[in-house]
């Protein structure tokens, strides 16, 4: 048995994960408990992670100032069309980038990187002169666009990772047996990809769910306000919050990147690590 | 191969863009002959925002001809939101906002001057002093209709236990006397009072006019300079004593904001806190049952009980086709019982007199007569309309404060701070 791997320190190993963990998720819990905690319990100088006395009036509250579930929806359309566009443009291009090395593509891997740098307010006012002359000034199309343009350079910066590492041998091979190039895309390349794919799609959705600045810039009327933008109707003047209401919002929000993450997380990882050694 | 690779590109592409043209165009509906406009709010507490969704429903069901939508905003976001919206030409047409946020838009002509379009009668009911909140330059910007002093909330029972005397607007606490009975109240495992002074400056400005402090001077040539005279060091230096010297004051208090300091306020940690008048509304929902809690107006000085505030406003963008509709809604929004029903929903004060003087405000329930009594003596925060001051504020003025009260530095030094570098700041904005 390796030393380094034997008893002691393998449970000091798992003390230290678990410590990590706890230390992961204590937001996560702390949001769960204020959340369930009467107004009283809030202001209390002793908190307890329970709740003393749990109650509902938070997500009563919530629901009945905001619009939530309609938030919640335009949320999840905005976040869900810029994942799937962002990678139906991003795989072309990342697998062109990939496989057609020149310094064309050199140069554009660098401008993705370094447009990754440039602060949001830099762009946001010629950004938004741009939508408002294509009318898409408070339109949930013009948010997609937004989202799916933001999204792209790192979606391709990912692809272009995972399909550099998906063997051309492979393709070499399935040309050999006769395959054309769309085939040997479809049936060879693509099902090596669907991790990755899988992954930069969850970039983009999550970057798109989680993302205030230009659905609040953008977006005008409160039945196409998104989730982001509503939780800021929780927050007053110099911070004072509606906290109980705050918190169980908060916590609504959290649910579907938590239910995405736990139903696909097998696949990310492998995604994830696709690219990360080279065969 | 590589022409059908393309091929399939371009055919994503054409994909993406008939998706996105066809699904394009403003969502809005077309125009059926009304003036339309827009009433961006910053309400976020229930009441306040059921008050003006009703107020808004009350005017549309009588003013068919002009039809007002509201449009919920974000104190958080509203700066950049609105600065996006106006270089965009696409601001709402009635805004809501702080009147220190006001300065650059109305230096910018993003907001119309509101001069001969606002009524007489809204005119004359709100103070001048008010009024100077939102006059930039030879313009008015911005209807003032809520404000909010800072006043002492504190613990009754200890003060009636302790047998000190119990402020009251006619007879205030001097700033001597808040020291010494702040001292007073001081015991094992309490503190007399906790100031939290995460945002020192606008605090130590405001109140500071109580001890007869201005810092800020115009001169006559319209430069201002920064002058710290006597006045300017009597809250300050009570603040610092209390933390330092006296040990009255919290010392972990000072990097709080002010709902922080709420569950050491209701667990007897601190006998006193001073916060703004709004606040009541977290005291009267988060303290436990039997906690007794009174208001009492912040000490005074040489000024007097004055002391800065930045009114919340309306206003409305220059770039409206419709301001004179956009004027008379206001006029609607502000009529002294809609203005009261505003003020109630906020937990704020109004800056009408018509409605400061409605009944209802006039209730000892909840610290309401005292905020009241204390309206007439608030003034223009000092330094909101001086070009600079954010640079001052974040780069010279916070810094030093918080270093001050820390008593890391002593009084020389953050003179020398406050108005050496801080001159030097302006400078560059008054060249």
């Amino acid at each position: 048995m390796n030393p380094r791997t034997g008893g002691p320190a393998r449970a000091a190993q798992y003390l230290v994960l678990l410590g990590y963990l706890v230390f992961l998720a204590f937001p996560f819990l702390w949001l769960i408990s204020t959340a369930f905690k009467p107004a009283r319990e809030l202001g209390s100088l002793h908190p307890t992670w329970i709740p003393e006395n749990p109650t509902l009036d938070n997500f009563r509250t919530a629901f009945d100032e905001q619009p939530l579930l309609q938030a919640a929806a335009n949320s999840l359309l905005a976040a869900a069309c810029a994942a799937f566009l962002a990678v139906l443009v991003a795989t072309p291009m990342a697998y062109v980038m990939a496989r057609h090395r020149s310094r064309l593509s050199t140069a554009a891997t660098g401008w993705v990187v370094v447009s990754q740098a440039f602060p949001i307010v830099l762009m946001i006012i010629p950004l938004f002169l741009i939508l408002k002359h294509l009318h898409l000034i408070n339109t949930r199309w013009g948010l997609i666009m937004v989202y799916v343009v933001w999204a792209l350079p790192f979606a391709l910066w990912m692809l272009t990772g995972y399909v550099r590492a998906v063997p051309v041998e492979l393709e070499e091979a399935a040309s050999v047996d006769g395959a054309g190039r769309l085939r040997t895309l479809v049936s060879v390349t693509a099902p090596l990809l669907a991790p990755g794919i899988v992954a930069t799609a969850l970039f983009a959705f999550i970057t798109a769910w989680n993302e205030l600045f230009f659905a609040l810039v953008l977006l005008k009327t409160p039945e196409k306000q998104t989730l982001p933008v509503v939780l800021t109707h929780f927050i007053g003047a110099e911070g004072a919050a509606d906290l109980g209401p705050l918190a169980a919002a908060a916590f609504l929000a959290t649910l579907p990147s938590l239910v995405i993450f736990a139903v696909i997380q097998r696949r990310i990882t492998g995604g994830m690590t696709a690219g990360a050694v080279k065969s | 191969m590589r022409a059908s690779l393309t091929r399939t590109a371009a055919a994503a592409t054409a994909v993406l863009a008939l998706l996105l043209t066809g699904c394009a165009g403003p969502d809005n509906g077309g125009d059926d002959g009304r003036i339309e406009l827009t009433f961006q709010s910053l309400a976020w507490q229930k009441e306040s925002v059921d008050a003006n969704k009703q107020l808004v429903k009350e005017w549309n069901e009588t003013h068919p001809d002009i039809h007002v939508s509201y449009v919920q905003g974000s104190w958080d976001t509203v700066h950049d939101q609105l600065l996006t919206s106006f270089e965009g030409d696409e601001a709402p047409d009635v805004i809501h906002d702080a009147s220190d946020d006001l300065a650059d838009f109305a230096y910018g002509g993003h907001l119309a001057d509101l001069r001969g379009l606002l009524p007489a009668r809204l005119t004359a009911d709100i103070p001048r002093e008010s009024w100077e909140t939102t006059t930039f330059g030879d313009g008015v910007y911005g209807v003032p209709f809520l404000q909010e002093p800072r006043v002492l909330i504190a613990n009754a029972r200890i003060l009636k236990e302790s047998g000190v005397r119990i402020p009251t607007p006619r007879n205030p606490w001097s700033w001597a006397e808040f020291r010494q009975i702040t001292g007073e109240l001081t015991k094992e495992g309490r503190y007399g009072v906790a100031w939290p002074l995460k945002e020192p400056v606008s605090v130590t400005l405001n109140l500071g006019l109580s001890g007869g402090g201005k810092l800020f001077h115009r001169g006559a040539d319209g430069k201002v300079t920064i002058r710290a005279d006597e006045g300017d060091r009597v809250v300050p230096g009570v603040i610092h004593d209390q933390v330092n010297t006296d040990r009255s004051a919290s010392r972990t208090a000072l990097g709080m904001g002010g709902s922080d300091t709420l569950p050491g306020f209701f667990g007897g940690k601190y006998a006193m806190v001073p916060l703004g008048f709004s606040y009541r509304q977290q005291v009267v929902e988060q303290a436990p049952e039997g906690f007794e809690w009174m208001v009492l107006p912040a000490p005074a000085g040489s000024g007097g009980l004055a002391q800065g505030v930045s009114p919340q406003t309306l206003s409305v963008s220059a770039a409206s086709p419709h301001k004179k509709a956009a004027a008379q809604f206001i006029d609607f929004l502000l009529r002294p019982p809609n203005m009261v029903r505003l003020a109630k929903g906020d937990w704020m004060l109004p800056t009408g007199t018509a409605a400061l003087a409605d009944p209802s405000l006039h209730t000892a329930e909840n610290g309401w007569a005292t905020g009241v009594a204390v309206a007439e003596e608030l003034r223009p925060a000092p330094a909101q309309s001086v070009r600079g001051y954010p640079e001052w504020k974040d780069k010279v003025a916070t810094p030093a404060l918080q270093e001050y009260y820390s008593g890391a530095i002593g009084a020389e030094e953050l003179r020398k701070r406050l108005v050496d570098d801080g001159n030097r700041v302006l400078a560059r904005y008054q060249r």
